[in-house]
């Protein structure tokens, strides 16, 4: 058990939650940015609100689109455009495989921290554990807050704002994840796992609930059409669970394995040693 | 009844720790390196940018949309 072991394990959860993650943002989430270009495009967001629930956004996506969709962010010199073919396959590809190559990796070394300092939990339950609540304190509760929104909702103008924002909030809920946890683990030697943990859940929720109430609410939804906002939140969500998810399979069952083998050879080498 | 769960079992080996002296060197470079890649793909040449232009924004952007970032 090194952190070199725990690295090399993250980044290889994270490659097989980075493929993964491409294909279910690719399937789930894709036909909804194409409508929303669609929406962004035509600009005319309300006059092509749908009226019934039986228009397909995948006759959008097989349609073929091959227009570009670059923002125009006003004082950039030199804007590089990238086809929607690319964007959607090639660009969605890179940016998750990057994505869960990094967040496997970290998530791995903080595993790696953690074995054994978690109370009688083993390497793979405490791994689990913590890709668990890094799912919770990175994505889910600032998705709760700031949740994902498709191309042509949000302006470009409050980019600096919108990004401070999330980023703001990601830090405190990081943070307050981290702190509450180890709360509990202290909390725990004198009122049990289960206080500690109740503890724990409870002060990491309250201090969240502060914290958005504090924090600006980010409202640039206009007229854009509520059930492609919603389809499209939904994706996001999706994909970011698979995200975490897979890294969270993939590791636990490659950190036990790990272990087990570590512990076969320290019995082993007890057995020789004792005869 | 729960009292037999809360004394180990004999023979069971404990659970191993990695010494943080050990681990800060790999937390200290990947967590720069990791870092490093989210920020490209969540955030440059949009809000902030360390690199100039519009390719990594442009060919990221999708993810960047369906991963939760901030993007338009
Ligand atoms: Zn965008």
């Amino acid at each position: 058990m090194t952190a070199r072991a725990f690295l090399i394990r993250g980044l290889i959860a994270g490659l097989v939650a980075g493929i993964a993650t491409f294909f279910v943002a690719y399937s789930v989430g894709e036909p909804h940015v194409e409508t929303a270009i669609a929406l962004e495009e035509s600009g005319t967001a309300a006059e092509e609100a749908p009226t019934d629930a039986s228009h397909d956004h995948g006759d959008e996506a097989a349609g073929g689109h091959s227009h570009t969709h670059s923002h125009s962010h006003g004082d950039e010199g030199e804007d590089t455009e990238v086809s929607r073919d690319s964007q959607r396959t090639w660009g969605l590809l890179t940016g998750s495989l990057a994505v869960g190559l990094a967040l496997g990796g970290i998530v791995a070394l903080v595993a790696a921290g953690t074995i054994g300092r978690m109370g009688r939990l083993q390497p793979g339950q405490s791994t689990a554990l913590i890709t668990l609540l890094g799912f919770v304190a990175f994505a889910l509760v600032p998705f709760l807050k700031y949740p994902a929104n498709p191309p042509a909702v949000g302006s470009g103008d409050t980019i600096g704002d919108r990004t401070a924002l999330y980023f703001g909030f990601v830090v405190v809920s990081v943070l307050t994840a981290v702190a509450a946890t180890y709360v509990a683990l202290r909390l725990r030697n004198r009122l049990g796992t289960y206080g500690g943990v109740v503890a724990g859940a409870a002060g990491y929720l309250a201090v969240m609930v502060v914290a958005g109430q504090l924090f600006a609410t980010v409202n640039e939804v206009g007229d854009f059409p509520a059930d492609t906002l919603w389809f499209f939140r939904r994706a996001s969500l999706f994909t970011l669970a698979t995200m975490w998810g897979v890294i969270g399979v993939v590791l636990t069952g490659l950190v036990g394995r790990l272990y087990a083998a570590q512990t076969e050879r320290a019995q082993r080498r007890a057995l020789a040693a004792s005869l | 009844m729960s009292q037999v769960s809360a004394v180990p079992v004999a023979g069971a080996p404990s659970v191993p720790t990695i010494p943080f002296g050990q681990l800060a060197p790999w937390a200290l470079f990947f967590g720069l390196l990791g870092t490093l890649v989210l920020f490209f793909v969540s955030t440059d040449q949009g809000a902030v940018s360390l690199l100039a232009g519009t390719a990594i924004h442009e060919w990221v952007h999708d993810g960047r949309h369906l991963l939760g970032y901030p993007c338009h």
